[in-house]
């Protein structure tokens, strides 16, 4: 029972990293068809934005809230990660949908500039810059209609980013500042400490838990439920699957597509930052991080079913019990007088790397029968 | 002839550089007879650069000493040493373009550079051919012994086997099982196939070994794996690296495997610099192995820490690695002044037989290109550094492992011509 409860919950584990890595993929890439390879380094963004409100909460005004700085830093990594997101999207993606090829080159060059960016910009003046973007962005949208429709509507658009390239100047300045580690550009990878809530174990039915690994359930967890709310209820949500059936439809019929796609791709890009809070807490924060985790993104998805969070969500939870039924030897323990030629073989896979193959060569066995995966997109959308 | 010329090549491009350039540093140039152009290739960029470019400093600084010291003197004449630093770029065909360019266009007698063994072994058959000598300053898996080949770093026996011997007899967890982990490249491996003989030997047992793809920080099997073979405690072999030991020491900690509760880690590749990036809070307690450990209570040890801070900062710290770097540039400027000419074949010949009185305590170069060598057993602290625990004497290098199955009866000696690379004993 103990054995049993043990390898579920591994299981789980790996499988909750690899979903709250996808999700924000399988929207991307699952919903808009976009190959976006930037999607690992957007995770890296939020990885770093964790970093840095770590540090920021450790500055004597904000001491006292230390704690719960895991908390914060999940809502600023959606929105930084986001933010990033919305302007790939505007200046690069927007102008190359429907050639997947472009696509792939564009946003690869894209994660090759996010990963030196961090390594030769001082995080402080990278966040100065985020902010600046944040704003720029944000503040047209929430004048009063009457001046959006003014002819001069440009001027303001205009006087509000010089004003947001100010306050990101001035922020960039102040964080670089008063955290004396922000200050300076550095290719080292960097640490996040968990707050003292959250490391060690919890004991549950006689069974130990690593509270991180709850930690990143949880937040897996919520992010599911709350985009798959998002989807289904809200009247965005309804557009954004309008748009993904049928796009020229929901055009005629009114739906602003092309706000449609920035949100959308926000949404994906946002999750890619709450899941790099997650792994920021399992190894450590560097220009790579993403990187390991993009390949496993796609698998996930592309088993999942293109289009499909419900997929999504079972490719990743078998492929995480899989690994550890497989890399961790389980079926051994399970049976341990099973004849000797299959106990060398389960030994001989039961290692980590030797695990990955066989995964992987599972999965291409089952999309040689079900090449769309588990559970294939169906209608009319499927043709085009 | 051949090799005057690359001299002459070599003294051209130095000149060309004084002009050109404003590297090389320490010292007046009024003051030296001539200078000579030593290559130092590294990666610069990507992800060993974190690394290597501690190795481009330390060189550097052991430059710059010579030089201030009065540079090397041949022939009755001194020469100011000037370098040309290449950017390997953690791409290991670059390693051995980057070669090529510094032997034939630059003409430099001598090449400072590699980290990693796949570095290494792209460069081998580059050095070979040319028949020059690059000088490689790190700990590694050895089984490899070439004439254009000079290794300071430690080979198995200087490192992993008396820390194996350490942990089976007189760590807390003495007489205990062993799980060995690493990632998933020719070092841990080789390594592991070392250590499981060793531990046979000793009458220990092995109870389980896995290998992490580079890149991967998915430890969670693993961490059930070892939690499975070791129930109550026991010794972890860890040659795990850079990163993925960030990944494997905070959730092992979240794990409850921690010395507190019986589990030892021993580490072979956590130096000082790796300790300052993972956290000593997650380290605290598990031990390192090394020649060098920056706590060496010897001034000869402090002088190099000094030195190295003064010129780089005052939060830097020195490593293993990094003395290895330091002491290849003395030992090979101490050969050519005895060799008395910068030709390759007359330093090569010059070279076995050097001592320096290294940051470690004195060390020799051997006839087969390695290093006799102090090996240190430290215990991790808590504020990042290693309390030195025991220190062996001096221990000769075995190019060919002698517990390794596929190496055992062989060595290496270069002094001989009848024996050579690999020679039964």
């Amino acid at each position: 029972m103990e054995l049993l409860l043990d390898s579920l919950f591994n299981g789980v584990a790996i499988g909750s990293v690899l979903l709250v890595a996808a999700l924000g993929l399988a929207i991307v890439f699952g919903l808009m068809g976009v190959i976006n390879l930037a999607h690992g380094e957007l995770m890296m963004l939020g990885a770093y934005t964790t970093y840095v409100t770590q540090l920021i909460f450790k500055l004597p005004i904000l001491k006292p809230f230390y704690n719960s700085y895991i908390i914060v830093s999940i809502f600023l990594a959606f929105i930084v990660s986001g933010v990033v997101g919305i302007l790939l999207e505007k200046t690069i993606i927007r102008k190359l949908y429907g050639s997947p090829l472009e696509t792939l080159l564009a946003t690869w060059g894209v994660s090759l500039i996010l990963q030196q960016f961090v390594r030769s910009v001082p995080l402080a003046y990278g966040t100065g810059l985020v902010i600046s973007l944040l704003i720029g962005l944000f503040l047209p949208t929430t004048f009063p209609s009457k001046i959006k429709e003014s002819i001069n509507f440009k001027y303001f658009k205009f006087s509000s980013w010089i004003f947001a390239a100010f306050t990101g100047v001035l922020s960039g300045s102040v964080i670089s500042s008063s955290v004396s580690k922000l200050s300076r550009a550095s290719a080292r990878n960097v640490d996040v400490t968990a707050p003292s809530w959250m490391r060690g174990q919890v004991e549950i039915i006689g069974t130990a838990f690593p509270k991180t690994r709850l930690m990143i359930i949880v937040i897996t967890l919520i992010s599911v439920v709350a985009i798959t709310l998002f989807l289904n209820q809200s009247a965005w949500g309804m557009r954004i699957r309008a748009v993904t059936q049928n796009r020229q439809m929901s055009d005629c019929l009114g739906i602003s597509t092309e706000k449609v796609d920035i949100i959308t791709f926000g949404i994906g890009s946002g999750l890619a930052g709450v899941a790099g809070v997650a792994v920021s807490l399992l190894g450590s924060v560097g220009p790579n991080v993403g990187g390991n985790y993009i390949v496993g993104c796609f698998m996930v998805v592309v088993l999942g079913g293109v289009g499909n969070l419900l997929g999504t969500v079972l490719a990743s939870f078998g492929i995480g019990i899989m690994t550890d039924l497989i890399g961790a030897g389980r079926l051994l323990s399970i049976w341990p007088d099973m004849p000797l030629p299959l106990s060398n073989t389960i030994n001989f896979f039961a290692t980590t790397s030797m695990a990955r193959v066989m995964i992987f060569a599972l999965i291409v066995i089952f999309l040689q029968f079900k090449p769309t995966g588990l559970f294939p997109q169906k209608g009319r959308m499927v043709e085009s | 002839m051949r090799i005057s010329r690359r001299i002459l090549a070599g003294l051209a491009t130095a000149s060309l550089a004084v002009t050109a350039t404003s590297c090389g540093g320490g010292g007046t140039s009024g003051s030296f007879d001539d200078t000579v152009t030593v290559g130092i290739l590294h990666s610069l960029s990507g992800t060993m650069a974190i690394s290597e470019s501690t190795l481009v400093d330390t060189e550097k600084m052991a430059i710059e000493e010579i030089n201030a010291a009065g540079g090397v003197k041949v022939g009755g004449k001194s020469y100011k040493i000037e370098y040309i630093v290449e950017d390997g770029a953690s791409d290991w065909p670059t390693f051995a373009e980057k070669s090529k360019k510094l032997i034939d266009q630059d003409g430099v007698p001598v090449v400072f550079g590699g980290w990693t063994s796949a570095s290494r072994k792209a460069m081998l058959p580059v050095y070979e051919s040319k028949d020059a000598f690059l000088y490689y300053p790190i700990q590694y898996e050895a089984q490899e012994c070439s004439n254009n080949i000079f290794y300071t770093g430690a080979t198995p026996n200087q490192q992993s086997e008396p820390a194996t011997d350490f942990m089976y007899k007189r760590s807390p967890a003495a007489g205990g099982d062993f799980f060995l982990v690493g990632s998933d490249y020719v070092f841990p491996r080789t390594s592991n196939t070392i250590t499981k003989a060793q531990v046979k030997q000793l009458g220990g047992k092995v109870v389980g070994e896995d290998y992490l793809p580079l890149g991967n920080t998915e430890v969670a099997p693993i961490i059930s794996k070892i939690k499975k073979a070791l129930p109550d405690g026991g010794i972890i072999i860890n040659t795990l690296n850079g990163d993925q030991n960030v990944a494997f020491f905070k959730q092992i900690q979240d794990a409850g495997i921690t010395p507190s509760s019986g589990y030892y880690v021993m580490n072979y590749s956590i130096a000082e610099e790796e300790i300052s990036t993972i956290g000593p809070e997650f380290l605290e307690g598990h031990y390192g192995a090394w020649n060098y450990m920056m706590s060496i209570d010897t001034p000869a040890s402090k002088k190099f820490a000094a030195s190295f801070k003064k010129r780089w900062g005052a939060d830097r710290v020195v490593a293993d690695p990094q003395e290895s770097a330091y002491n290849m540039v003395y030992l090979w400027k101490q050969a050519v002044e005895d060799a008395g000419t910068f030709d390759d074949n007359a330093v090569r010949e010059a070279l076995v037989g050097q001592k320096f009185d290294a940051p470690q305590g004195p060390v020799e170069v051997m006839p087969n290109h390695h290093l006799s060598q102090t090996v240190r057993i430290g215990e991790i602290n808590a504020e990042g550094g290693f309390t030195i625990l025991e220190e062996t004497g001096v221990v000769l290098p075995q190019a060919w492992n002698q517990k390794h199955p596929s190496s055992k009866g062989f060595a290496c000696d270069w002094t001989d011509p009848s024996k050579g690379e690999k020679y039964k004993l």
